[in-house]
C-alpha cells in the first residue's frame, strides 16, 4: 500500500455566470506516491497541478476518481476525520504569506497549530517544540520568531512554514510551486531542505513549471499537460530518455547555460494553426502551441551574433507564413465558446485520457495520436 | 556607444539614512548589444534599470553621468527626462504584468501613453498592427482588457508598446521571471528578435536568472550590493567567470540532465549586506570563501583580461600577478567608494606583500567553488 494513492481522478470546474460552463481541469489522473519519495509533478501554467493539489489537500472534491491516504478513501472523512488528516498531510504554497493579516506576527501560524492540535502542552514546552522544529529547517528561532512576514525572506518564509508542518505528525506535504520566486541561491536550500525531509520518510509532492526544480530534486516524475499525463515515471528516465512529443518541446525550452535553445531544436514541430486552443469549454481535447518557436524570417541577422544564434533550420512557421511565437497559457477569451449543456461526466468521457504504455521498466507514455 | 554609464550612484533617502543602492557604477552598451543584469535580489538591480529611465520620488540622483548616443541624459530631472521617456528610452519595470491599468483597454492605453509624449496615436498605428503581427498576437488585443490575456500575452503586448517609437535604449526589468520555461523561452526569442529587426538598439535585460542571460545576451555584468562584480561576454562569464560571487551564482543552478543524489548543489550561505551600510572593503567578502587579508581594501572593478572586467583581489592576484596590481594601485581606476560618497576617494591599494606572489596554489581556482565558505557555516 502506498502513502498515497490517486486512481483515475478527474475534475470539471463549473466556470461562467451561473455555472453554465464546464472546464475540464483534470482526467483521469491515477499515481501513487510512496514513503521518503518525491514526485515532481510538472506542466504549464493551467496545466491542472494545484487543482491536483488541492483535490489531495481535501479542499477541493474530484469530480470523479479516488484519492487514498495509507488506504482510506479522503472523501470518506468527516469533518472530525479532518482534523486528524490535516495532522499528516500538509500543503505549502507560493508566496504563503500573502493573504496574511499584515498585522499579525509570522510566527502567529505556530499559535494556530497549538490551539487546534495541541491545546494542552505547556507554554515552555510549546517553545521547545516550536524551537526544535525551526532548527530542524535550519532557521535560528531568534532570526524570525517575533516578527512580521515582510521582515523575513523568501526563503525564511517557506522554511518557516514547512516548520509548521513539522509539529504535527506530517507524512505526506504538498509543495505546490513554493521556490519558482526565489533567487536560485536561496533556492537550492529549500530544495536540500525538502530532500532531507524525504530521507526522514516524507512523502513529498512537488509541483513546478520548472524541469531543472523537479529533476534536482525528484525520484519519479509525472508530466501533465492540459489535465491529462502525457508521460511518467523514474525522473531520469522520464527526462533523460523522453519519450512523448510534449516533454521533448518542454525540455527544449529550458534554458541552459551551457548550449542554446536553437541548438537543441528537439521542440520543432509544426503544428498545425488553427487547432482547437487550449482548454476551450467544448471540452476537445486542444493541441497547444508548445515547440512552435519561430523567428522571423527577414532578419537572418542573428546567426553569428551573440543571442540565441540558432540555425534557422529550427524556424518553424505558422500556416498562415507568419511567425509565431509559442503561446502556452489558456488565454481567457479562448475559454469561451458555445454554451455546454453536458453533464460533467460527459464531458470527461467523451473526451477520455490518453491510455498510458510502459516504454521501458518504471516509464510511461501516453500514446499520440 | 549607444549607452555609457559613468560612476553613476543612486541612493533612495529614507528616515534612517540614504539607502546607496547603486553605488559608483560604470559599463557601456553598444549599439545591437543586449547586456544581461544579474544578481541576487536587493543587489540594486531595478534601481540602476529604473534610474536611466524614471526616478521615482524617494530616489537621488548622487552622482556620475549617463549618455546615450553621446548625450548626457538629465536622469535627475523628471521634466526633460519627459522628452526622451519611451522615444529614445524605454523601461518595462519589473511587475509590469500586474501594473498594466485595468480599466484601460490595450489599445486606449496606448494611445494614452503616446498622446503624453505627444504623439499622434494613427500616426503609428500601422506599425503597430503590424508589430502585433510580427510578435504572434491577434490584432483584438487592442479591444482588451490587460486582465483578459495570458502572462505571456501580456508581456509580448508590453515589449511592443514600449518599443513603438523605436528607443535607443529598453529596460527589460524580470520579464520572464513570472512565466513558464516554454513562454520564458518565447518572451526571450523576441527581445533578440526586436534587437534584430532595429526596432531597438540597445536593451538592458535584469533578471536573477543566469541560464536566461546566457541564452539571450551578449554580454553579462553581475552585480552585487549596489556594485558591479563582474563583466564579460555571456559566454566566458558563463564559462569562465572570475568573481567568487559570479561562480557561486553558476555553482547553484541545477541543470536538467544532471543527478545530484551524491553531489548535492551549495547555495549561497548568508544574504547580501543592507545598503543602508554597506560594509568596508569587498561587500561580498562576509560570503565569499575565499576572502583573505587584502579583501578588506574595496577590489577595483578592472579589465583583467581583454573585454572582461572584473573586481576582486583573488582574481588579481590570479589573473594579474605584480603588473595588474601596479596598475590597480593608480588613482582614479574606481568611483568613489566608502562612506564618503562623491568625495573621490579611491581606496588605493598598497602593493602588499601577500599580493606579490602570484601563486593560486593555496586557494582554489576559479571555477572550483566548494561552497565551503571560511566566512560563514
Ligand atoms: N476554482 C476554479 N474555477 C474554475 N476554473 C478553475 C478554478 N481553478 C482552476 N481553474 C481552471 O482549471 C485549470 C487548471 O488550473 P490550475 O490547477 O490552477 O493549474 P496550474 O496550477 O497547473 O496552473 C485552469 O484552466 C484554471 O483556469
Ligand atoms: N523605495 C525604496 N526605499 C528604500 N530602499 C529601497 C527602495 N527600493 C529598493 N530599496 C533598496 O535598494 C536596494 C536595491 O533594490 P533593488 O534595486 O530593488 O534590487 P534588485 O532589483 O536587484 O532586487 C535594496 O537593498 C532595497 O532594499
Ligand atoms: S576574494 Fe576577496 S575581493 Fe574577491 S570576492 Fe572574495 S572577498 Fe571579494
Ligand atoms: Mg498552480
Ligand atoms: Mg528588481
Amino acid at each position: 500500500m502506498s502513502l498515497l494513492e490517486l486512481d483515475k481522478v478527474s475534475k470539471v470546474y463549473k466556470t461562467g455566470t451561473f455555472g453554465g460552463e464546464l472546464k475540464p481541469a483534470l482526467r483521469e489522473v491515477s499515481f501513487n506516491i510512496d514513503k521518503g519519495e518525491v514526485i515532481s509533478l510538472i506542466g504549464q501554467s493551467g496545466s491542472g497541478k494545484s487543482t491536483l493539489g488541492k483535490i489531495i489537500l481535501h479542499l477541493v472534491p474530484p469530480t470523479s476518481g479516488t484519492v487514498r491516504f495509507e488506504g482510506t478513501d479522503i472523501s470518506a472523512i468527516g469533518k472530525a476525520g479532518l482534523r486528524d488528516y490535516y495532522r499528516r498531510v500538509q500543503g505549502v504554497f507560493q508566496d504563503p504569506f500573502s493573504s496574511y493579516n499584515p498585522l499579525y506576527k509570522a510566527d502567529r501560524v505556530f499559535d494556530m497549530v497549538k490551539s487546534v492540535y495541541f491545546p494542552g502542552v505547556r507554554g515552555t514546552d510549546w517553545q521547545a517544540k516550536v524551537e526544535a522544529a525551526l532548527e530542524s529547517v535550519t532557521l535560528n528561532p531568534g532570526d524570525v520568531l517575533n516578527k512580521f512576514p515582510h521582515q523575513l525572506s523568501g526563503g525564511q518564509q517557506q522554511r518557516l512554514l514547512i516548520a509548521r508542518a513539522l509539529l504535527l505528525d506530517v507524512r505526506l506535504l504538498v509543495a505546490d510551486e513554493i521556490i519558482s520566486m526565489l533567487d536560485a541561491s536561496t533556492r537550492v536550500d529549500v530544495l536540500n531542505l525538502l530532500v532531507d525531509l524525504k530521507r526522514r520518510g516524507l512523502g513529498i509532492l512537488f509541483i513546478t513549471h520548472d524541469l531543472s526544480l523537479g529533476n534536482y530534486i525528484s525520484d519519479q516524475t509525472v508530466i501533465l499537460r492540459q489535465g491529462v499525463v502525457v508521460e511518467m515515471g523514474e525522473t531520469p528516465k522520464v527526462l533523460g530518455n523522453p519519450q512523448h512529443t510534449y516533454t521533448k518541446s518542454l525540455l527544449a525550452a529550458v534554458p541552459q547555460l551551457h548550449k542554446k535553445w536553437g541548438e537543441l531544436g528537439a521542440g520543432a514541430t509544426v503544428i498545425p494553426a488553427g487547432e482547437v486552443r487550449a482548454g476551450s469549454s467544448n471540452g476537445k481535447i486542444a493541441h497547444d502551441e508548445v515547440g512552435r518557436y519561430s523567428k522571423s524570417p527577414l532578419h537572418p541577422l542573428r546567426q553569428g551574433r551573440g543571442g540565441s544564434g540558432g540555425p534557422l533550420s529550427s524556424v518553424t512557421k505558422t500556416a498562415g507564413g507568419r511567425p509565431s511565437l509559442m503561446e502556452l497559457e489558456d488565454a481567457p477569451w479562448q475559454r469561451r465558446g458555445p454554451k455546454a449543456k453536458k453533464s460533467p461526466s460527459a464531458v470527461l468521457s467523451a473526451y477520455p485520457a490518453p491510455p498510458l504504455q510502459e516504454c521501458e521498466a518504471g516509464h510511461f507514455v501516453a500514446t499520440e495520436s | 556607444m549607444t549607452l555609457e554609464v559613468d560612476k553613476l550612484q543612486i541612493s533612495y533617502r529614507t528616515l534612517r539614512g540614504d539607502v546607496r543602492a547603486v553605488d559608483g557604477v560604470s559599463f557601456a552598451v553598444d549599439d545591437g548589444e543586449i547586456m544581461g543584469l544579474a544578481g541576487e535580489s536587493g543587489c540594486g538591480k531595478s534601481t540602476l534599470g529604473n534610474s536611466l529611465v524614471y526616478l521615482e520620488g524617494r530616489m537621488k540622483h548622487a552622482g556620475g553621468t549617463v549618455r546615450l548616443d553621446g548625450e548626457v541624459l538629465p536622469i535627475s530631472d523628471q521634466r526633460a527626462m519627459g522628452r526622451y521617456r519611451l522615444k529614445r528610452v524605454s523601461i518595462i519595470p519589473q511587475y509590469a504584468m500586474s501594473a498594466l491599468n485595468p480599466t484601460r483597454k490595450v489599445g486606449r492605453m496606448t494611445a494614452e501613453l503616446l498622446k503624453s509624449r505627444g504623439v499622434r496615436y494613427d500616426s503609428v498605428e500601422e506599425e503597430l498592427k503590424r508589430r502585433i503581427d510580427l510578435v504572434g498576437l491577434p490584432q483584438g488585443v487592442l479591444g482588451m482588457y490587460p486582465f483578459e490575456l495570458s502572462g505571456g500575452m501580456r508581456q509580448r503586448a508590453t515589449m511592443v508598446i514600449s518599443t513603438l517609437l523605436d528607443p535607443s535604449l529598453l529596460v527589460a526589468d524580470e520579464v520572464t521571471s513570472a512565466l513558464d520555461v516554454s513562454t520564458q523561452r518565447a518572451v526571450g526569442e523576441m527581445l533578440m528578435e526586436f534587437r534584430d529587426e532595429r526596432f531597438v538598439k540597445t536593451i538592458i535585460v535584469i533578471t536573477h536568472d543566469l541560464s536566461i542571460l546566457a541564452q539571450v545576451a551578449d554580454t553579462i555584468t553581475v552585480m552585487y550590493a549596489g556594485k558591479l562584480v563582474e563583466k564579460a561576454p555571456a559566454a566566458t562569464v558563463v564559462g569562465e567567470p572570475l568573481h567568487p560571487y559570479t561562480q557561486a551564482l553558476l555553482a547553484s543552478l541545477p541543470e536538467v540532465g544532471v543527478r545530484y543524489e551524491d553531489a548535492p548543489l551549495a547555495g549561497i550561505p548568508g544574504r547580501p549586506p543592507s545598503l543602508l551600510h554597506p560594509p568596508a572593503g569587498c561587500r561580498f567578502g562576509a560570503r565569499c570563501p575565499f576572502a583573505f587579508e587584502k579583501c578588506s581594501q574595496d577590489p577595483p572593478f578592472m579589465e583583467l583580461r581583454p573585454g572582461h572586467e572584473v573586481a576582486c583581489w583573488k582574481a588579481v592576484r590570479d589573473i594579474g600577478g605584480t603588473s595588474v596590481l601596479a596598475e590597480a594601485d593608480q588613482p582614479g581606476t574606481e568611483g568613489p567608494a566608502g562612506p564618503g560618497a562623491g568625495s573621490e576617494v579611491p581606496a588605493v591599494p598598497r602593493p602588499g606583500a601577500q599580493l606579490a606572489s602570484p601563486t593560486s596554489a593555496v586557494s582554489p581556482g576559479p571555477g572550483e567553488w566548494t561552497g565551503q565558505g571560511t566566512g560563514q557555516p
